[in-house]
């Protein structure tokens, strides 16, 4: 990718959370609910000195996606690692609610998170376990629920294992999906166990390319707006609800995994092992060669339901 | 109390369980029926391969026991930390087992939580806090992080937090405040086995702990941020 | 610490364009603040209220915020800001962000 390239990008990964609601959906079709001029913050912030912010650090509304009705939800990377405390939590457990009572195609939710916002412990982790459930009745009514994430803080904690409970896992490289943050580990575990410092381990580990080469993200994109949103719009009407069928066929997968990757060390061995050739140099791959050479070795079979990795 | 004197307690009619590794599996008998005993013992840290077969009992719950209600036995140290675990996505093998978890709800299995010793952040999550209501015994530990860690991550000083913990619900550990938030629905104690039935035979709603924790004073805004969102297409 | 501070400035009698509703600009993230700039029935008035996380600078906040009212010519708006440790610069930055959305919005 050359400057002119890079210039033309509508980063994600740069933008703040409003700025990326706004890129997503159709023109003028954002309509926020419970915006800052709203003042819905964190009630429990001021007690430990720190500054709420006046949308609690979640940008939520409605809009058109390609014409049709969805709902969307993105946290703001600045405020407090993009953590869920209790307030920002029910926003998008409502929104979930919402999608319920009004007729949407689709929800779309941005994350750019840490998991829990420790700040307010207790109620930050039965904030994400509200939005599972939610998420869960969304589902069961036959709305497909899109995570995006490529932001600076990827997507931990909760969250880390709530995405992975939607139907759509869209990723750049940029982001990172995983349930223990680098530091977690590292203080854990010691250095030796898990480098925090060590950026090409985390990327190798927790990014993007590897969640796609392992079937855990649907797709990978650049780091443009317009990227996410051609993807959304793909898969918006195509939800994939959960059956037995589906679970079994999941469990069959992860169980798999297990055996085919149990014993590796690092990325490069599964890469490896998947029989992609020139495998070392897969971090460096723009997204355009990642794909090409990929392709013919991804996984056959997708989680819950077959990925459309082969288009 | 063990794993062991806690199903003699919740299982008059007798139980039985097998172990695989620091999870166990099984059924017992309560006031006559029939009930699945998944969960973990030791404070397990739950890993790829402890979450996998958890998921695996569940599914065979699904399988070959219709209807059969699940009680899921908590005590864990929270996920287990390794780099392994995140290189294999421990966060998708967490997901599989709240699904599974959601499957057996969808499909009219009554699934009940009981935290016996420690329910910790991630293992929590995915586990007791999927049941339709978590319950918990008097000694139980539940909390989200241990205090040396919080005040490294957050940089909130150690005396602070433990401040904090003696004021605010939202922060410290300790059964009453999790009552108080909402996210247990009550404590068991006496005789387990009623507290068991009783908990089978309440109707089995949606997510009520926001309205919970609002009814109790410990979380008044979840429910009603929650509300104001649900009610702001009335107004457009 | 949150130090709450509070602030009125006559507005000017001849604001450059009617406000009308409320436009939104930065993050709080350290060394950043975010502020909402609404239209208010103040009389005339512009009112501000700042909550920070750094405290004792109330001469700097007045300072920066008389520059601001000076630069834009505004009347009956309410300035509301949370503010974790902005540097003057930067908080000039911000309200002249938001400054300028709301214009725009006023324009339409």
């Amino acid at each position: 990718m050359n400057l002119a390239e890079w210039r033309e990008r509508d980063s994600l990964y740069e933008a703040s959370a409003r700025r990326r609601v706004l890129g997503l959906l159709d023109q003028h079709s954002f309509q926020e609910i419970l915006g800052p001029a709203e003042r819905i913050t964190s009630p429990h912030l001021e007690q430990l000195g720190f500054p709420v912010s006046f949308d609690d650090g979640v940008v939520i509304g409605s809009g058109l996606l390609n014409g049709k009705k969805v709902l969307i939800a993105a946290q703001e990377s600045g405020f407090m690692g993009g953590a869920v405390g209790e307030v920002h939590g029910a926003k998008i457990t409502g929104l979930l609610q919402l999608a319920l009572i009004s007729p949407v195609t689709a929800v779309l939710l941005v994350l750019d998170t840490g998991g829990v916002r420790l700040h307010e412990a207790n109620a930050g982790l039965v904030a994400i376990s509200e939005i599972l459930h939610a998420a869960f009745r969304v589902r069961e009514a036959g709305i497909p629920i899109l995570v995006l994430i490529g932001g600076s803080n990827g997507c931990y904690g909760g969250m880390g294992i709530f995405a992975r409970c939607c139907d759509y896992v869209i990723m750049s490289e940029e982001g990172r999906l995983s349930v223990a943050g680098p530091e977690v580990i590292e203080t854990a575990g010691g250095v030796e166990e898990f480098d925090s410092r060590d950026r090409a381990l985390v990327w190798r580990t927790m990014g993007g390319k590897h969640r796609y080469l392992l079937g855990d993200a649907d797709r990978l994109v650049v780091d443009d707006i317009q990227a996410f949103r051609a993807v959304a719009i793909e898969v918006m009407q195509k939800p994939k609800p959960l059956s037995l069928e589906s679970i079994l066929r999941e469990h069959q997968c992860l169980g798999e995994r297990l055996v085919a990757y149990g014993e590796c060390k690092d990325a490069f061995d599964i890469w490896k092992k998947l029989g992609i050739p020139e495998f070392g140099a897969i971090p460096l791959m723009d997204n355009d060669s990642f794909h090409a050479i990929v392709k013919p070795y991804l996984p056959k079979e997708g989680t819950e339901e077959e990925t459309e990795h082969d288009r | 109390m063990t794993v062991d004197h806690t199903l003699d307690k919740l299982f008059s009619g007798g139980y039985h369980i097998k172990k695989d590794g620091l999870v166990i599996s099984g059924f017992g008998v309560c006031h006559g029926q029939t009930v699945a005993i998944i969960g973990t013992i030791d404070h397990a840290a739950i890993g790829i391969e402890s979450a996998f077969t958890l998921a695996a009992a569940v599914l065979e719950v699904i399988q070959h026991f219709p209807q059969r209600p699940i009680l899921l036995m908590v005590d864990t140290q929270g996920q287990r930390l390794t780099q392994r675990d995140e290189l294999l996505a421990n966060n998708s093998y967490l997901a599989h087992l709240a699904k599974c978890l959601e499957l057996a709800h969808h499909r009219g299995h009554r699934v009940v939580s009981l935290v016996y010793g420690e329910a910790v952040s991630g293992g929590f999550f995915a586990t007791g806090m999927m049941a339709e209501r978590a319950y918990a015994l008097p000694d139980a530990q539940i909390r989200v992080m241990a205090l040396q860690a919080m005040t490294r991550v957050t940089k909130i000083p150690l005396e602070q937090l433990d401040e904090l913990c003696k004021t605010s619900a939202i922060f410290g550990p300790g059964i009453t405040n999790f009552v108080r938030l909402g996210i247990i629905e009550d404590v068991w104690q006496g005789d387990l086995g009623n507290c068991l039935d009783r908990a089978l035979r309440l109707p089995a709603d949606y997510d009520n702990r926001a309205e919970l924790g609002c009814e109790r004073g410990g979380r008044e805004w979840a429910a009603k941020v929650a509300f104001r969102v649900r009610t702001s297409a009335e107004k457009a | 610490m949150i130090e709450l501070l509070k602030f009125e400035f006559p507005g000017h009698r001849a604001p450059m364009r009617p406000v009308r509703g409320s436009a939104f600009a930065g993050v709080v993230n350290s060394g950043n603040l975010e502020v909402l700039i609404e239209s208010a029935d103040l009389g005339g008035s512009c009112h501000v209220e700042v909550k920070t996380s750094a405290n004792g600078f109330r001469s700097t906040w007045t300072a920066v915020l008389e520059d601001f009212f000076a630069r834009n010519r505004f009347a009956d708006i309410k300035v509301s800001i949370n503010d974790f440790g902005a540097t003057p610069a930067v908080v000039s930055l911000r309200l002249d962000q938001a400054a300028a959305e709301i214009m725009e919005m006023g324009a339409k």
